[in-house]
C-alpha cells in the first residue's frame, strides 16, 4: 500500500496518515468488569487477511476514518467514515483508540 | 503437576535407531577437508514425520531450536519435532540485526537477558559451532534531558543486578567513536550515552544452525517445509497438530512462531495481546573497520553496527502500521539515511547494498509472553517483538525446564500470559522501543 484513500481528501500517500488500530467494540464502562475491560485494551485479533481498522489523516483533514485492509498484501478494499459520525455528526470526536460500536456505513 | 514425565526415553526415542555422534568441527578437520576437498557431513538431517512425538515445537527460529536443544541436552527428552513452514531461520532469526545486550530497564528484564548473554558467551564452545559473538560494547545515545534521565535510571537498575552499565559523556563517546558528530551545533546534540561494554553483535545464522546441528545430533527431528495448519484440542488439552505433511499426535505443543504466533494460538483457541508489525533493516557495502561499538539512538530511531566483514548494518523502529508483508519501503531508507547522517556525516557516500524486513510480534509492554495457557499442553514463547534474538538461549533453557518439570522457572514467571488480564504489565518500553 502506497496510497490510502481518505473519505474526505481522496487518495494520499500513506505517510500522511497515522494508524490507530483494529476496530473493536468498547464495553460499557459502567457495566463491564476489569478483565473484560483489559481484554478490550490489550487483546488483538491480528489476522493475516482482511481487517477493519481506524486511521487518522494526520497531515490532511485530521479526521478519523475506517479502512478495510488486507494485512498480507496491504490492499485496501473500502474506506469510510466511522459509523458514529454517519449516525450523528454531534458524535464526532477523536477517539484516540478504537471507535466504539462501529457497525458499518457508506463506503468511500 | 508434572506436565511431562518421560525422562528415560520413549518407545520412539532416538537412541534405538540411527543415533549419530556429531562430527566435531576442529582446526585439524578444516585442514583435512581443505586438502582433500571432500564434502562436510550434513549439519542436520531430513526425516519422515513420525505419527507421534512427545513434544512438537512450531517454528524453527532460534527460540524453537534452542528449546529443542535444551530439552534434549538438559532433560533427556529427545522425541521432539521442530516444524517450520519454510527453512529454519527464515523468520526473524535470519533477518535480525543480531544485537545482544542486557541493559534493560526492569529488574525482571535485566536478570532474564543477562542469563542469555551469559549463555551466548559460551555458546560457540557448547555447540562446537562458531557464532562469532563480538562483545564490542553498546552505546545508547541521549539527545535530551528526559532520555538522559532514563539512561541514568537504567544504569542504576543494571548495576543493582550486577550488569556492567554506566552513563558516559560526549567526550568519552567521541573517544569510543571518533566518527560521531558530538558537536553542539546539530539538531539533536548528543548529551550522553548509556554504555554497556558486554553488549555486542553475533552471527545470527550461525546461532540458528548451531542449535539445529546440536539438537539434531541429540535425536531431535527438524522438519522444514512443514506447515502447521491446525491444532487438535479436546477436553481442554492438546492432542496433536495437523500439518501440510500429515497429522502428529502429541501432548505438548510449543508456539515459537514470533510474527505469526497469533495465527498458531488462534488454532488452539488462545487469544493474545499481540500485533504483528514489519521491522526493516539495511546493510551497506563493506568498508575498512572503523566502528567498534553498537550505536543506538532512540530519538533518531536508528541504530548501526559494523560487521566483521566491514558492512554497516542499520536498523530502525517498526513500520508505522501492522502487516504480515515483508516488503521494504522507500520511506524507511530515506528516513534511515537522514538519521544516520545526522550521527555520522562522513558516511554520506556509503552505498546501501540491500534492505529487508521481518515480522515482529509486538506486545503492549515490550516484554515477551512465555509459559502456559488456558489450554493444557499448549505453551507459548512469543511476544519477541524487535528484541527477541538475544533471548534465544535463555528462552530455550527456561521453556525446556517448564516442559520437563511442569513448573514455571522463576526467571520467566513475570512474563505469563495472565498478566494482561490481571493488569500486571511490565514497564520495559524505555529500554526496548527502538527495535534491536
Ligand atoms: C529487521 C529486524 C531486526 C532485529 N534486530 C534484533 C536485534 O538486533 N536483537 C534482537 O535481540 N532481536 C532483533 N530482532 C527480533 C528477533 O529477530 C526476533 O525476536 C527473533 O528472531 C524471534 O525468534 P523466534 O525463533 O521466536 O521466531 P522466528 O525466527 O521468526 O521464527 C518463527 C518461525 O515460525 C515459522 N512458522 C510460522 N508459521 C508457521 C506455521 N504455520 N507452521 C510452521 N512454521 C511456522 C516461520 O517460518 C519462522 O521460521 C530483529 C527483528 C527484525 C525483523
Ligand atoms: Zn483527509
Amino acid at each position: 500500500m502506497i496510497l490510502l484513500p481518505c473519505p474526505y481528501c481522496g487518495s494520499r500517500n500513506v505517510s500522511e496518515f497515522r494508524y490507530v488500530g483494529e476496530l473493536s467494540t468498547r464495553p460499557d464502562p459502567n457495566a463491564t468488569n476489569a478483565e473484560e475491560w483489559r481484554a478490550f485494551l490489550y487483546v488483538r485479533a491480528n489476522p493475516a487477511g482482511w481487517t477493519t481498522e481506524t486511521w487518522f489523516h494526520r497531515a490532511g483533514c485530521r479526521q478519523h476514518f475506517v479502512v478495510e485492509r488486507h494485512t498480507v498484501t496491504n490492499e485496501v478494499r473500502t474506506s469510510r467514515l466511522p459509523a458514529a459520525q454517519l449516525r450523528d455528526r454531534e458524535d464526532e470526536r477523536a477517539t484516540g483508540g478504537n471507535v466504539a460500536n462501529d457497525s458499518g456505513g457508506a463506503t468511500y | 503437576m508434572r506436565m511431562f514425565n518421560n525422562r528415560n526415553g520413549s518407545e520412539n526415542g532416538h537412541r534405538a535407531n540411527g543415533y549419530r555422534k556429531p562430527a566435531r568441527y576442529s582446526a585439524l578437520d578444516l585442514v583435512r577437508h581443505g586438502l582433500s576437498g571432500s564434502d562436510w557431513p550434513r549439519a542436520w538431517h531430513a526425516h519422515d514425520l513420525r505419527p507421534s512425538y512427545d513434544v512438537v515445537i512450531v517454528g524453527g527460529g532460534v527460540h524453537g531450536l534452542a528449546t529443542a536443544y535444551y530439552l534434549a541436552r538438559e532433560h533427556g527428552i529427545t522425541s521432539v519435532a521442530v516444524l517450520d513452514k519454510g527453512y529454519i531461520g527464515s523468520g526473524g532469526s535470519g533477518r535480525n540485526t543480531a544485537i545482544i545486550r542486557s541493559n534493560y530497564l526492569t529488574p525482571e528484564g535485566v536478570r532474564f537477558y543477562d542469563r542469555s548473554v551469559k549463555l551466548y558467551e559460551t555458546l560457540s564452545a557448547d555447540l562446537n559451532f562458531n557464532a562469532m559473538f563480538a562483545q564490542r560494547g553498546h552505546l545508547t545515545l541521549a539527545h535530551n534531558d528526559s532520555s538522559l534521565r532514563t539512561m541514568h535510571w537504567r544504569a542504576e537498575v543494571n548495576k543493582l543486578e550486577g550488569i556492567d552499565s554506566e552513563v558516559i559523556g560526549p567526550d568519552e563517546i567521541k573517544w569510543l567513536v571518533p566518527y560521531m558528530d558530538t558537536s553542539e551545533s546539530v539538531r539533536y546534540p548528543i548529551l550522553g550515552a548509556l554504555y554497556h561494554p558486554p553488549g555486542g553483535i553475533i552471527r545470527h545464522d550461525a546461532v540458528v544452525w548451531g542449535y539445529a546441528r546440536g539438537a539434531d545430533a541429540l535425536g531431535v527431528h527438524i522438519h522444514q517445509n512443514t506447515e502447521v495448519t491446525g491444532i487438535d484440542v479436546a477436553g481442554g488439552r492438546v492432542r496433536g497438530v495437523k500439518t501440510s505433511r500429515g497429522d502428529i499426535a502429541t501432548p505438548i505443543v510449543v508456539n515459537c512462531t514470533a510474527g505469526w504466533s497469533t495465527l498458531i494460538s488462534d488454532m488452539a483457541g488462545v487469544k493474545m495481546p499481540i500485533s504483528t508489525f514489519p521491522l526493516q533493516a539495511a546493510v551497506t557495502e563493506p568498508v575498512r573497520p572503523f566502528l567498534d561499538p553498537v550505536i543506538v539512538s532512540g530519538t533518531l530511531h536508528v541504530y548501526v553496527s559494523q560487521t566483521d566483514r566491514g558492512e554497516l548494518v542499520f536498523g530502525a523502529s517498526v513500520d508505522p502500521f501492522t502487516s504480515y508483508s515483508m516488503r521494504g519501503s522507500l520511506e524507511f531508507t530515506e528516513g534511515l539515511a537522514g538519521h544516520v547522517l545526522e550521527l555520522m556525516p562522513s558516511l554520506a557516500r556509503m552505498r546501501v547494498l540491500r534492505q529487508w524486513a521481518g515480522l515482529c510480534d509486538m506486545t503492549p509492554d515490550f516484554s515477551p509472553i512465555m509459559g502456559t495457557t488456558p489450554v493444557a499442553g499448549f505453551l507459548i514463547d512469543v511476544g519477541w517483538g524487535t528484541y527477541g534474538f538475544k533471548a534465544g538461549p535463555v528462552s530455550g533453557e527456561t521453556m525446556a525446564e517448564l516442559i520437563a518439570t511442569g513448573k514455571t522457572p522463576e526467571l520467566i514467571a513475570p512474563f505469563g500470559l495472565d498478566r494482561f488480564a490481571k493488569g500486571d504489565l511490565m514497564g520495559e518500553k524505555g529500554a526496548a522501543a527502538v527495535g534491536h
